[in-house]
């Protein structure tokens, strides 16, 4: 493998029970390199672009903004404006007398066609170098219009991914406890970091009805801009993938007061984890919500476990690769893939910080590569050395897989099957299923000759 | 046969019902072309041994990327200057040399196709002179071919990224003194389907003929289960035949917005003097025609059976479903050229294109429209610089009953409750549409068939009876 890591690349690489940790990330991309990564304006686009009652107009040129139209299966129980895609489109003469003009008559016409609760506005590298006063524009339209009109410093150089978040999550801050938040329940969270992927969120929403717990304000999946203004008032913030909303949390914990938990709503145990997480935060409050959540875990997990069982008897002994973008969505994984009777070969993330590996490599099998920014031929490079069943990752990584006559499993924001909860966990596993037993993959040329009998889950008729 | 061959001819300043809107919002909406250095990308894909690369910050790349595979579904490795801040301020020439390097030790690239994106174009950055630098500094590596093509996005779409990539890299490449095989012809293919790249070559092979096909992506963007992964996938135009290009017996270009723009065929005809046949993209019966003529001509040879054979059956077909077809109002979006060559098969099959609309902006779009509807249907209304929000707002009043195009369209067909035919890129919501057929007369019955059937299931589910003979 090491011939096909870039000299430049080494120190993102670590092998767990070799040398003692030490691993770079967070820098960035090596020129020529050929990075799964995105940039800053794509870190924002993915938190903010959920709030389906919002008006998301990119200020930059048209291909940032095309190429990111709806391209996540963030799900909304009304309203779809975050489905459109809008931009200034700008042109070489906006590039030499600058874009404020555009924007603002863009924003003027936008908002009185669409008539949203709020705007957010993009920013992208070609703004950023022309140098637009974003803010004033935003500020003016605000007025004019009176909804709030919010730049978003998100131009792509600036970083990857993580500054976007960071971007993103001040331009919530601007909304947050500028809402009336009479009427809050006094047992009531927001459910922070979840976008609602295939739905995922209702599935998680509904496990905390069942508790007795409220949510206020969904950030951002199924996202509404009146419930960010009011999400202040809630009790507790619960973070999933903490990448990309924790430095809400942290500033609402500033600012309100407001406490938060980490969680996460993929896999078996960090599922229930999270739930009775909740459900002791609010004990005193409510005593009887513990034995709540205890019945109703129990009652999903007397259903899930003998479902993963017949799926186990197949995938026993099967090797996985992890290759997502954060690094809190790997650990999950990895426990999952415990259940399914699989070893994870590699697990790797876009844009894990040095602590997020560090705790990788604790829960990993001894053997396991953990590795930072992966690019194709590394990817591909260890598929062939591992040979490994599955890879889990995003729709770039998939035509790699197939390739290779590996299987494949969309664990990304493209996913269209629910993947969190308990039945999300299900899905997961049948989804692994699928692909690690398709007769399909013993005719490829890298695997020919091989056998294996039937699945037994087939042969079970499942 | 009567030949489609181009006019260039000035832009009209009215064409019937057709007065060539440019946009008259400031914002927008669901735009229905990408921007240039995708094209170019997709251009040097076609290419043997060659990584495209991208001289910009990381998003871009990562971006279009994933707008590519999930078009093709094949992997599409797209290298960048991964370019940041210091980058932004200082200019990029140092990691574009630094990437360009790295990419030789990875990758071992015959070419490395550069394409410029907004940010390194505003900054300003010299890329030629940084790659003189380059091949001064590093020459004694035994460096690979380096095309070079400036592709901001307000340059224009993908399309035009494309037709500058395939010129730039003619330019770069096509050397006089290269030998020629004696019956080989150029072929600019434009953007087309890997099947129909496919196709078009088995056209120009059926007359005896030699094709130099540039880009040729017909494996690389389509290729076979793999043993082992290729960092670069087999296929596309030797760079050998590029260089040979000058000295190949004519170059025939496929559309009908290209004769006034620098293309490969041009640089081809002003430096080298080799022919320019510009033809229609051939999709139907005319614009087929004229390029089995022009075969002809350049071969000395009769058309060959099997294509009369594939006419016939063509025009069999067109006659069996005419009345499935008459009158239907159809809606065409898209790359101009395949926008254009669809219009022209419409007008044949006797179906009305009402709506002629498109991302790119060349001038000749809305005149290539009236051409090809000459003496068969009214011409259509024509958009160019076309977003989703003014081909909704031009089509309030034209009531289309089917769209054809890319698959961006999907959710005002779905809007409309009418169907989508879909032709051309990006198709992200089907699968293989790398395979889909347009062109050559076997390509466009196949299209006939889509757009019949189309038309057919709507009639079946709309009606309560469930007929089961249509
Ligand atoms: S429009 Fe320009 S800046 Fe945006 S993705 Fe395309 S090349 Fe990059
Ligand atoms: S121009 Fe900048 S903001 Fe736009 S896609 Fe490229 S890197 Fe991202």
């Amino acid at each position: 493998m090491n011939t096909q890591v870039l000299e430049e690349r080494q120190d993102q690489f670590h092998t767990v029970g070799g040398s003692a940790f030490e691993m770079a990330c967070n820098r960035e991309s090596l020129a020529g390199a050929v990075s799964q990564r995105a940039c800053v304006f794509c870190g924002s686009r993915v938190v903010l672009y959920p709030i389906a009652d919002a008006l998301h107009l990119v200020h930059g040129p048209l291909g940032c903004a095309a190429y990111t139209w709806d391209i996540r299966g963030a799900l909304s129980s009304g309203p779809e404006l975050h489905r459109m895609s809008f931009c200034t489109d700008l042109r070489e003469n906006d590039v030499v007398f600058g874009g404020e003009k555009k924007l603002a008559r863009a924003l003027d016409e936008l908002i009185d066609r669409h008539s949203p609760k709020a705007a957010f506005v993009y920013s992208t590298c070609i703004a950023g170098l022309i140098g637009d006063d974003m803010d004033a524009v935003c500020a003016r339209a605000e007025s004019e219009k009176g909804i709030p009109v919010i730049a978003v410093r998100s131009e792509g150089f600036k970083g990857n991914k993580r500054e976007g978040y960071s971007a993103a999550c001040r331009a919530m801050m601007r909304l947050v406890g500028t809402g009336d938040t009479s009427g809050v329940p006094r047992v009531a969270v927001n459910l922070l970091g979840d976008y609602n992927l295939a739905g995922e969120l209702w599935i998680i929403r509904e496990y905390f009805r069942r508790m007795g717990v409220g949510v206020v304000a969904n950030v951002t999946g199924d996202g509404r801009v009146e419930d960010l203004r009011r999400a202040h008032g809630a009790a507790l913030n619960v973070v999933q993938c903490s990448g990309s909303t924790m430095e809400l949390a942290k500033m609402m914990r500033e600012a309100h007061g407001t406490p938060f938990i980490r969680a996460s709503y993929l896999g078996i145990e960090d599922m229930a984890a999270s739930l009775y997480a909740v459900a002791d935060f609010f004990k005193n409050e409510d005593p009887e919500i513990v034995d709540r959540t205890a019945c109703l875990v129990r009652e999903k997990l007397t259903a899930l476990m003998p479902r993963l069982a017949l799926y186990r008897q197949d995938l026993e002994g099967k090797k996985a690769a992890i290759y997502v973008g954060g690094a809190f969505k790997a650990f999950s994984l990895v426990k999952a893939f415990r259940h399914l009777g699989m070893r994870v070969a590699l697990a790797g993330s876009q844009t894990g910080t040095r602590e997020d590996y560090e705790e990788l490599a604790a829960i990993c099998d001894p053997g396991c590569v953990i590795v930072d920014d992966a690019n194709p031929l590394e990817l591909s490079a260890f598929l062939e050395k591992e040979d490994v069943d599955v890879l889990v990752g995003g729709v770039k990584e998939r035509p790699i897989a197939y390739k290779l006559g590996v299987g494949f499993c969309d664990h990304n924001h493209e996913r269209k099957i629910p993947l969190e909860g308990f039945e999300g966990m299900e899905n997961f596993a049948r989804e692994i299923h699928a692909t690690v037993t398709s007769p399909v993959w013993r005719f490829m040329p890298r695997r020919a000759g091989r056998t294996g009998g039937m699945p037994a889950c087939l042969e079970a008729g499942i | 046969m009567k030949t489609g061959a181009v006019r260039v001819r000035p832009e009209p300043e009215n064409v019937k019902h057709g007065a060539a809107s440019l946009s008259a919002y400031a914002s927008t909406t669901n735009a229905c072309a990408v921007c240039a250095p995708l094209g170019a990308s997709l251009a040097f894909r076609g290419i043997e041994g060659a990584v495209p690369y991208i001289h910009g910050s990381q998003g871009c790349a990562t971006y279009m990327r994933r707008y590519i595979i999930s078009h093709y579904r094949e992997p599409m490795d797209i290298a960048s200057s991964s370019l940041g801040e210091k980058q932004a301020v200082f200019g990029g020439g140092p990691n574009l040399k630094k990437g360009i390097l790295n990419v030789m030790r990875k990758y071992a690239p015959s070419l490395v196709g550069v394409a410029t994106t907004c940010l390194t174009e505003t900054i300003g950055d010299d890329v030629p002179g940084i790659l003189l630098e380059f091949k001064r500094e590093f020459g004694d590596l035994g460096l690979p071919e380096i095309v070079a093509v400036s592709t901001p996005s307000y340059s224009g779409t993908h399309s035009d990224g494309w037709h500058a990539a395939v010129a730039a890299t003619v330019e770069t490449l096509s050397k006089a003194s290269s030998p020629g095989s004696g019956n080989g012809v150029n072929i600019f293919p434009g953007m087309v389907s890997c099947a129909d790249m496919e196709h078009i070559k088995d056209i120009v092979q059926d007359f005896g003929l030699a094709p130099t096909l540039l880009p040729d992506i017909s494996e690389t963007l389509d290729g076979p289960a793999l043993a082992e992964y290729r960092p670069v996938p087999p296929g596309g135009t030797p760079l050998s035949s590029i260089r040979a290009m000058p000295k190949n017996l004519a170059s025939i270009e496929l559309g009908r917005t290209l004769s006034d723009r620098k293309t490969g065929a041009a640089v081809l005809e002003k430096r080298f003097g080799v022919e320019r046949t510009g033809l229609g993209l051939p999709i139907g019966l005319r614009e087929t025609d004229a390029l089995m003529e022009a075969l002809s001509r350049i071969s000395g040879r009769p058309v060959p059976r099997r294509h009369l054979l594939e006419r016939g059956r063509l025009l069999d077909a067109m006659a069996d479903g005419h009345k499935y077809l008459a009158g239907k109002r159809v809606a065409v979006y898209g790359e101009e050229d395949l926008t254009i060559g669809l219009v022209a098969f419409l007008a044949e099959t006797g179906a009305k294109p009402v709506l002629a609309a498109t991302g790119g902006r060349s001038a000749g779009f809305a005149q290539a429209a009236a051409d090809v509807c000459e003496g068969l249907a009214p011409v259509p209304e024509i958009i160019r610089g076309a977003d989703f929000h003014e081909i909704a707002d031009k089509a309030k009043d034209l009531s289309p009953e089917i769209l054809i195009g890319h698959g961006k369209g999907q959710r005002t067909a779905r809007e409309w409750g009418i169907p989508l035919v879909r032709a051309g890129f990006p198709i992200h919501d089907r699968f293989g549409a790398q395979r889909l057929s347009h062109t050559g007369y076997k390509g466009a019955l196949q299209l006939y068939d889509r757009i019949v059937n189309a038309l057919l299931k709507k009639t079946q589910e709309s009606c309560s009876i469930g007929y089961g003979y249509l």
